[in-house]
C-alpha cells in the first residue's frame, strides 16, 4: 500500500479516534449502551486498519504475538478473578456489594472490571484472529484457479 | 479457609477448572500444563464428592450467583441427579489425565502441548457447568463452551492423522446446528414465560395449558439436544469425530460429552416440560422409542462391519446411547433409573475401551483390527482389559453392562412391551459379535512380523485398570449406584424434582 497516500494519511488520522471511541464505549458502558464486547471489537479494528493498511509485519511490531498469548487469558482472568475477590471477600461469586461499602459503588466497581476483562479478551481474541488468518501463506495463486 | 469455601463448592465446582484454563495456557511447556490440568481435575473431583455428601445430608443446594435472587439471578441447584452426573464427569476426568500425559506426548506436537490441555479445562468447566446450572440459558452458554472446546479438541489429532480436520468440521457444522435449534427452543419458552430459571419454567409452563409455542420449543430443544447426544439418526458426526480424536480425548469424551448431554434432556423433559406435558408424552412414546430402537441395530450392525477398533466403538456407543433414550420414552421410574444408570455405567465401560485402544495406538501406533494380531500375548494387561471392558459392553453378569441392561428389561416388562424387552436382548447378543473380532484377533491370530511390542506404560495400565475393576466393582455391588439412580428417577417423576 506504499503509493496510496491519502489512505496512508487518513488511517493514520482515524486511529486515534476510533481508540478513543472504544474507550468511550467501553468505560461508558455502564451508563449507557456499549460495553466490553462492543469496546473490544472498536478497539481491535483500530489495529486492523493499522495491519490492513501498513501491511502485518508492521501491525506484529505494534502488537507481538507473545502479547496477545497473554492478553486473551488475561481478560478472562480479570472477569473470574473479580468473582473470586467478592467470594474470598465474604460475599456470593460475583456479588459486587462487598467490593465496596456504599450503595452502588461496589455495583460500579464490580462491573467496570468485569467489562474491563470482556474488553481486553475480545481486543485480543480478534486481532490474533485476524492476524492468524492474514499470516496464512498463499496455497493456490490466482493464476492456478 | 476449606471451611469458608464450603457453601460455595457448587460454584467453585465449575469455576475451578474455568479459571485455570486461561492459567493453563499462560504455561508455555506442555508438561507444566500437564500438571495443573492434574491437579485441577483431582481438585474437581474432590468437590463433587464433597457436593454430592452435601446433597445426600442437607438436601438440594441452591446458590445465587452475585446474590441476585432466583428467578432474577442465575440459580445453580445441585439435586441429587447432578450431583451424579458431576461425579461421574469429573471422576472420568481424575481417571484420565493420569493417562493422558504419554498418550499425548506421542500423539501431539510439542508446541501444542498446552493449549490441548487448556482446551481440556475448558471441556471439563464446561459439561460440568452445564450440569450444575439451574438456569436454562446458562446451560446454553457452557454446552457451548463444552463443545468449541471439543471441536478443538478432536482438531488436534490431525498431528497423527490429517482426517481430524474434516472430522472436527463436521462436527462442528452438526454441533452448532444443534445449539442453535435448542437456543431457538429456549427463546420461544422465554418469550411465553418470560423467565430463564428451570424451577420457575417448570412452574409457568403448566399454567399455560396447550400451547402451540410450548410445543414448537418443545420440539427444537429435543431436537437439538438429539443433535448433541447423537441420537440414532443424528449421529453421523460421532462415528469419525471419534476415531480421528487424540485417544485420551475419544476416551474422555465417548464417558462424559454425551452423557451430560442425555442429562439436559432428562432435565427439560421432566423437570422443565413435567410430566403433565401431554405433547412431550407422546413424542417421547412415538418418536423416540422407534428411534432409540433404531439405533440399537442400525448401530450395533454398523460396528460390526467396522475395521478400526476406534469406529467400531463409536458405533457401539451409538447403540448405547439408543438404550438410554429407550429407557426415557418407557416414561416409568423403572426405565428412568435404567437410563441414569446406564449413563454411569455407559461411561465406566467405554472409558475403559478406549483407554485399552489408546494404549494400543501407543505401543502399535494403529487402531485397526489387523494390527491387533497376536496382541493378546504381546500387550496381556492391556488386551485383558479390553476384554473384561468388552464384556461389560455386551451386559454379562457382575458387569455393570448387566446391571443397566437387567434394570432396562425390567423396565420394558413392566409396561407390558414384550417385544422391546425382546429386542434388547437381541440386540445386546449382536454385541458379541463386534466384541469377539477384536478379542479373536488379538488373542487367536499371530502377527506377522516378529517386531517385539512392549506392554503399555504403568502410568497408561493404572487408569485403565482402576476402570476395569470400578466395572466390577458397580457390577457386584450396585446398591450405591441403583439407590443414587432411583431417588433421580422418582424426583423426576414426582414432578417439579
Amino acid at each position: 500500500m506504499k503509493h496510496h497516500l491519502v489512505l496512508r494519511v487518513v488511517t493514520k488520522l482515524m486511529i486515534p479516534f476510533i481508540l478513543i471511541f472504544g474507550l468511550y464505549v467501553q468505560f461508558h458502558g455502564d451508563f449507557g449502551p456499549g460495553g466490553g464486547f462492543q469496546a473490544g471489537v472498536i478497539i481491535a479494528a483500530a489495529f486492523i486498519l493499522y495491519a490492513l493498511v501498513f501491511g502485518l509485519e508492521e501491525a506484529r511490531k505494534v502488537v507481538p504475538d507473545g502479547a496477545l498469548r497473554i492478553l486473551v487469558p488475561a481478560g478472562v482472568l480479570i472477569f473470574a478473578g473479580t468473582g473470586v475477590a467478592t467470594l474470598l471477600m465474604g460475599g456470593k461469586f460475583l456479588d459486587y456489594d462487598v467490593l465496596r461499602p456504599s450503595d452502588t459503588g461496589g455495583q460500579h466497581l464490580g462491573i467496570w472490571l468485569v467489562e474491563f476483562g470482556v474488553g481486553t479478551t475480545v481486543a485480543a481474541v480478534m486481532i490474533a484472529i485476524f492476524f492468524t488468518y492474514a499470516a496464512r501463506p498463499h496455497q493456490i495463486d490466482d493464476e492456478d484457479w | 479457609m476449606i471451611a469458608a469455601l464450603e457453601p460455595h463448592l457448587a460454584i467453585l465446582q465449575v469455576v475451578v477448572p474455568l479459571i485455570s484454563a486461561p492459567l493453563c495456557s499462560m504455561l508455555r511447556r506442555g508438561d507444566l500444563a500437564w500438571m495443573m490440568a492434574m491437579v485441577v481435575s483431582w481438585l474437581a473431583f474432590a468437590m463433587s464428592i464433597a457436593l454430592l455428601a452435601q446433597v445426600m445430608a442437607t438436601g438440594d443446594i441452591s446458590y445465587h450467583v452475585g446474590n441476585w435472587a432466583p428467578p432474577w439471578g442465575i440459580e445453580y441447584r445441585i439435586d441429587a441427579v447432578n450431583a451424579f452426573v458431576l461425579l461421574i464427569v469429573s471422576g472420568i476426568g481424575a481417571v484420565v489425565l493420569p493417562y493422558a500425559k504419554k498418550s499425548v506426548e506421542r500423539e501431539i506436537k510439542p508446541s501444542r502441548r498446552a493449549h490441548f490441555y487448556t482446551a481440556y479445562l475448558l471441556c471439563l468447566a464446561g459439561l460440568l457447568g452445564v450440569t450444575a446450572t439451574g438456569d436454562a440459558f446458562n446451560v446454553f452458554v457452557f454446552l457451548e463452551i463444552s463443545s468449541l472446546s471439543t471441536y478443538t479438541l478432536v482438531a488436534l489429532g490431525a498431528d497423527a492423522d490429517r482426517r481430524a480436520l474434516p472430522a472436527a468440521y463436521n462436527y462442528l457444522v452438526m454441533g452448532t446446528v444443534g445449539a442453535t435449534f435448542f437456543v431457538i427452543g429456549l427463546g420461544l419458552m422465554y418469550m411465553v414465560t418470560g423467565t430463564l430459571n428451570m424451577a420457575d419454567l417448570a412452574a409457568r409452563l403448566p399454567e399455560l395449558g396447550a400451547n402451540r409455542t410450548v410445543d414448537a420449543a418443545f420440539a427444537f430443544i429435543v431436537v437439538g439436544l438429539g443433535l448433541k447426544l447423537a441420537m440414532f439418526p443424528m449421529h453421523v458426526w460421532l462415528p469419525n469425530a471419534y476415531t480421528y480424536a487424540p485417544s485420551v480425548v475419544t476416551a474422555f469424551l465417548a464417558a462424559t460429552a454425551t452423557k451430560v448431554a442425555v442429562y439436559v434432556l432428562l432435565r427439560f423433559v421432566f423437570t422443565v416440560f413435567g410430566t403433565g406435558f401431554e405433547f412431550a408424552a407422546l413424542t417421547l412414546t412415538w418418536v423416540l422409542i422407534p428411534l432409540a430402537l433404531a439405533a440399537m441395530f442400525v448401530a450395533t450392525i454398523a460396528a460390526i462391519y467396522q475395521v478400526n477398533v476406534k469406529r467400531l466403538l463409536a458405533f457401539s456407543s451409538v447403540a448405547q446411547l439408543g438404550y438410554m433414550v429407550l429407557g426415557i420414552g418407557m416414561l416409568s421410574t423403572t426405565g428412568l433409573t435404567a437410563t441414569i444408570l446406564h449413563l454411569f455405567n455407559h461411561a465406566l465401560m467405554k472409558g475403559a475401551l478406549f483407554l485399552a485402544i489408546g494404549a494400543v495406538a501407543y505401543r502399535v501406533g494403529s487402531t485397526n483390527i489387523e494390527a491387533m494380531r497376536g496382541l493378546g500375548k504381546r500387550m496381556p494387561w492391556t488386551m485383558a482389559a479390553f476384554s473384561a471392558g468388552g464384556l461389560s459392553l455386551i451386559g454379562v453378569p457382575t458387569t455393570v453392562g448387566f446391571i443397566s441392561k437387567w434394570y432396562l428389561v425390567m423396565a420394558a416388562i413392566e409396561n407390558g412391551w414384550w417385544p422391546i424387552a425382546v429386542l434388547i436382548v437381541a440386540s445386546s447378543l449382536l454385541a458379541i459379535f463386534y466384541v469377539w473380532k477384536v478379542i479373536e484377533a488379538a488373542y487367536f491370530r499371530e502377527a506377522d512380523d516378529e517386531t517385539a511390542i512392549q506392554e503399555a506404560p504403568m502410568s497408561m495400565l493404572v487408569p485403565l485398570w482402576l476402570l476395569v475393576l470400578a466395572n466390577f466393582y458397580f457390577g457386584i455391588d450396585a446398591e450405591l449406584t441403583t439407590s443414587v439412580a432411583t431417588t433421580a428417577a422418582k424426583a423426576f417423576l414426582g414432578g417439579g424434582g
